[in-house]
């Protein structure tokens, strides 16, 4: 198939930024999103421009480098997936494509589609965690942790860090990212000693990273390449008032 | 090159403790004084990274990711072992060491391979401390599986994303010490060279991949965990940006390369599915705890494969191998899949694929099981290939996976350059010639919790340091070196792509120095991969500038150091003259087509040692000395 992209092209975080418009020819349905995209570079490289750039590795959806807005969606037609996942089927022969990057204050663009998710990671590192020194652990077993109770933990631990939550919200909200982690080691007995200092510093790093707030919309779980469920949110509401007292 | 392996006198299940109490500390008060650079942030390097911080030295992280939770361990799906014995099905420490041993063929350490096992249990402690939500049974207890054709139930897992939440756990262990001030990182920083002082390893010089600036970086000591090498293939199932680099330029500064041609071939692979395919993904191996693989029992039939009747339906794994049937190791079922497709007997458009059926599972356990057990697998797999498994059997072909080879390091996992450890997938260490599955994720924890932070402590307790200078003239040299690299690439402006080099390359790589290895294919390999080579610098063409985020540039320094490791490869898989796990040279196999050791001749390390010219390594051996296990021929009947 034949398709029309187009493109978000900035230089750098201070550039202004516009679209350019490429075909992409000889597109199989088999591809990958990104395989396309791979294509498409192929192709400027060789005309002597530079290629399109964005973030990508493990192109099975688990590490979360990849992340577009793709005809306005975040990772693209397509539930439960990210932007790696996408394969060419989902498009017929004609259609344009608008690809963006995320767009969120907080992400600032580095380049092309390429953004700078940095504040995640500094919202990770306020608390994100249980206190565990190495060594000196006792029984993996001498915590029960029942499989309903894992189960939930898991679910929410599965976020991969991808950023299309905030993408997707109308006011780059983080709470679907922040609740996932809060969620999860406020489910497993292992997190409960240290819930009041985590949740407290994780929500100040968040607004000091300057995410917006979170209005109910719900457009994050909907986008979530993990599904991750707004439930999570509602833990961590309650993870924060209970903090304050 | 004398090597010396520095293994603990004294019985295999006691040199590790003994060793423990035998090695120097270094006093808390004066750990802050001694920096340590350590490369990569994946299980290894954000685990020892973590806990070296952790004993308060002044540790500096680096990887070429945006985050650390990034690294390619992220990926792995099915598993961690350790022998708890929970199942109370005989497990031991002693029963994993074995069976470490005997599937890497008789090519590991006996001692490396013991204090593995014996560490194994404490990371599943270290992990569940850290909020790891493995899986659990309803009254709470960790739950096992059996994996990889283990006898016993000892893989602890979450879901098929165990690599993910192990990372994440010990991402979060690092993020508490960059927290706390111990920790400094630096992500999008690329390690282009180490650099040698006086004989010792004192510091790296990297690109920052946003800028493009070339910076050095000094220390006391530098780790190098930086992961496998099994995209010199060009198609693996490793994420994209996994590469060589970081070792190749060690090795280039004179450490040596253990078994470079220990690669393993993981069977059960998404097949190619046309030139764009960029990378290959892995179906967990547990699919083949219920799936069946089959092929039709005649040559290039082309019928859909539920029009194939029963009785002409060839599951060559159960006929072969009537006691371990489809659950024989990945190498005997890779090999035997290619052989399926050579002769003719393969599935699918491209005909080189075999089928792994889950019908007959199906029907014994009911579509909710199966969906419960596999569900995520069975749907990345539609999701990639449009065909949907519960109604046709899946399509599967091996695929490079592992890479066993890896920098040589002596029982301390220091490498042949003092100062410098290597940990995780980058060192040769404990898996000899095939790796079993989930070992991987507990070498690479075991390596970075348990063995290094000791290790690292009894160097630095036992050297003096005298001060370097990053603008001293080892460092100003190692960085003029890396920024001629950088223009002279970028000068080139030939006709070709990167990645349409990187391809070709991997495409003898695959052809000749793959799963079936032969005298007259590796010399052909040896005649080619050069020629490739000296096209690539002459014809390669990298767009964009030096001082700017450069995804072209990132990729052809990468492609450049597989296209020298790729020849060493080779090199080192003709002149070893036997078969063993991974390494399959097609002269060397028994009468029914297994792998035929010769331990007379090859019960060693190859330890290649860098001459100054590419195509030319110099050979050292490490005789290797079995006390504990009698090296027998590997039978799966
Ligand atoms: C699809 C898949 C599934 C797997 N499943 C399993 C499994 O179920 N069980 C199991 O035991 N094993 C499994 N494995 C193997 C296992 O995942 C890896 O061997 C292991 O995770 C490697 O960890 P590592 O820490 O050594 O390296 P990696 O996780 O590869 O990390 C490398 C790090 O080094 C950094 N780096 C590299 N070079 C440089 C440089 N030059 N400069 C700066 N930074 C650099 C990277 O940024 C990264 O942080 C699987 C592998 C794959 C591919
Ligand atoms: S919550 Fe979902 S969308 Fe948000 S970062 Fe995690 S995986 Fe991505
Ligand atoms: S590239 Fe890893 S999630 Fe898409």
């Amino acid at each position: 198939m034949k398709l029309t992209l187009k493109v978000w092209r900035q230089k750098d975080r201070n550039d202004e930024g516009r679209f350019v418009e490429y075909i992409a020819n000889e597109v199989s349905p088999d591809m990958s999103f990104l395989e396309m995209l791979d294509v498409v570079n192929t192709d400027l490289v060789k005309k002597g421009e530079t290629p399109i750039v964005f973030d990508h590795d493990c192109r099975e959806g688990i590490c979360g480098s990849c992340g577009m807005m793709i005809n306005g969606r975040a990772h693209g037609p397509g539930k439960g997936i990210a932007t790696c996942q996408l394969h060419m089927r989902s498009f017929s022969d004609g259609d344009q494509i608008v690809i963006e990057p995320w767009r969120s204050t907080a992400f600032p663009v580095l380049k092309d589609l390429m953004v700078d998710r940095t504040s995640f990671d500094r919202i990770m590192r306020a608390g994100g965690y249980t206190s565990a020194k190495t060594g000196g652990i006792p029984d993996g077993n001498s915590i029960l942790v029942p499989k309903p109770v894992a189960d939930e933990a898991f679910d929410a631990a599965a976020c991969i860090g991808c950023g299309a939550c905030v993408a997707a919200c109308p006011n780059s909200s983080a709470m679907l990212f922040v609740s996932a982690k809060v969620s999860q080691l406020a489910l497993l007995p292992q997190g409960k000693a240290e819930r009041v200092e985590r949740v407290t510093r994780m929500i100040a790093q968040m607004d000091e990273e300057k995410f917006g707030s979170c209005s109910n919309t719900y457009a994050c779980e909907a986008e979530c390449p993990k599904q991750i469920s707004v439930t999570h949110i509602a833990r961590l509401n309650r993870e924060f008032v209970a903090a304050q007292f | 090159m004398t090597l010396n392996s520095k293994i603990p006198e004294g019985p295999l299940e006691k040199k590790w403790s003994n060793h423990k109490f035998n090695m120097k500390l270094v006093n808390p008060a004066n750990r802050r004084k001694y920096k340590i650079i350590v490369v990569g942030t994946g299980l290894a390097g954000a685990s020892a990274a973590a806990s070296l911080g952790e004993l308060g030295y002044n540790v500096h992280s680096f990887c070429y990711h945006e985050s650390p939770r990034r690294a390619h361990s992220i990926a792995a799906q099915g598993g961690i072992n350790a022998p708890k014995n929970y199942s109370n099905d005989g497990d031991s420490i002693y029963r994993l060491f074995y069976d470490t041993i005997k599937g890497g063929d008789y090519r590991a350490r006996e001692a490396n391979v013991h204090r593995l096992a014996e560490v194994s249990g404490n990371i599943i402690d270290q992990c569940v401390a850290q909020g790891v939500p493995f899986a659990r049974d309803y009254a709470g207890y960790l739950d096992n599986r059996s994996f990889g054709g283990a006898q016993v139930a000892r893989t602890f897992y979450a879901r098929g994303q165990t690599g993910q939440q192990l990372l994440l756990g010990a991402y979060s262990a690092l993020n508490r010490q960059i927290d706390a001030g111990t920790v400094k990182f630096y992500d999008r920083h690329e390690m282009l060279d180490l650099v040698v002082v006086d004989g010792k390893a004192r510091g790296i010089v990297t690109r920052n991949l946003i800028n493009g600036k070339i910076e050095s970086y000094t220390a006391d000591v530098v780790v190098l965990a930086t992961g496998g090498y099994a995209n010199v293939f060009y198609l693996s199932t490793n994420a994209k940006a996994s590469n060589a680099t970081a070792i190749w330029r060690a090795h280039k500064r004179g450490a040596l390369f253990g078994n470079p041609c220990y690669t393993q071939i993981h069977p059960t692979c998404i097949p190619v599915s046309g030139d764009h395919q960029s990378k290959l993904t892995l179906m967990s191996e547990s699919l083949r705890n219920d799936g069946r693989v089959w092929v039709p029992k005649k040559k290039g039939d082309d019928r859909q494969a539920n029009q194939i009747p029963e009785n002409e339906r060839d599951y060559y794994l159960e006929r072969l191998y009537p006691s371990f049937g489809n659950l024989v190791p990945r190498d005997v079922a890779s090999r035997r899949a290619k052989d399926m497709c050579d002769h003719g007997f393969g599935v699918g458009a491209s005909k080189m694929a075999v089928y792994l059926d889950f019908a007959d599972a199906i029907k014994r356990l009911g579509r909710e099981a199966i969906f419960e057990k596999y569900g995520n697998l069975l749907d990345m797999y539609k999701q990639i290939t449009g065909e949907d498994p519960y109604q046709v059997p899946m399509r599967i072909y091996p695929a490079v996976h592992y890479t066993m080879g890896g920098l040589w390091v002596d029982y301390n996992l220091m490498s042949s350059i003092p100062g410098l450890f290597v940990l995780g997938e980058a060192n040769f260490s404990d898996h000899g010639a095939n790796r079993l599955g989930a070992s991987a994720l507990m070498q690479g924890l075991g390596d970075g919790y348990f063995i290094a932070p000791y290790t690292i402590s009894d160097y630095l307790a036992s050297n003096k340091f005298s001060p370097v200078d990053a603008n001293g003239g080892e460092f100003k040299a190692a960085e003029n070196s890396v920024t001629a690299s950088v223009n002279k690439l970028l000068s080139i402006n030939g006709s070709k792509t990167v990645d349409e080099f990187h391809r070709e390359y991997g495409k003898v790589m695959w052809d000749y120095v793959g799963m079936g290895r032969n005298k007259a294919g590796l010399q052909k390999a040896l005649k080619l991969l050069p020629e490739i080579r000296s096209r690539f610098w002459k014809d390669v063409k990298i767009t964009g500038n030096a001082l700017d985020i450069n995804t072209e540039l990132e990729k052809a320094q990468r492609v450049a150091d597989f296209m020298e490791l790729g020849e060493l490869i080779a090199i080192d898989a003709l002149h070893r003259e036997e078969s063993c796990g991974g390494h399959f040279r097609e002269e060397h196999q028994t009468e029914e087509g297994e792998a035929k050791r010769n331990d007379k001749k090859f019960s060693y390390v190859a330890a290649w040692e860098y001459t100054g010219k590419t195509g030319n390594p110099k050979l050292n051996k490490e005789k290797l000395e079995f006390e504990s296990v009698h090296p027998s021929q590997r039978s799966y009947k």
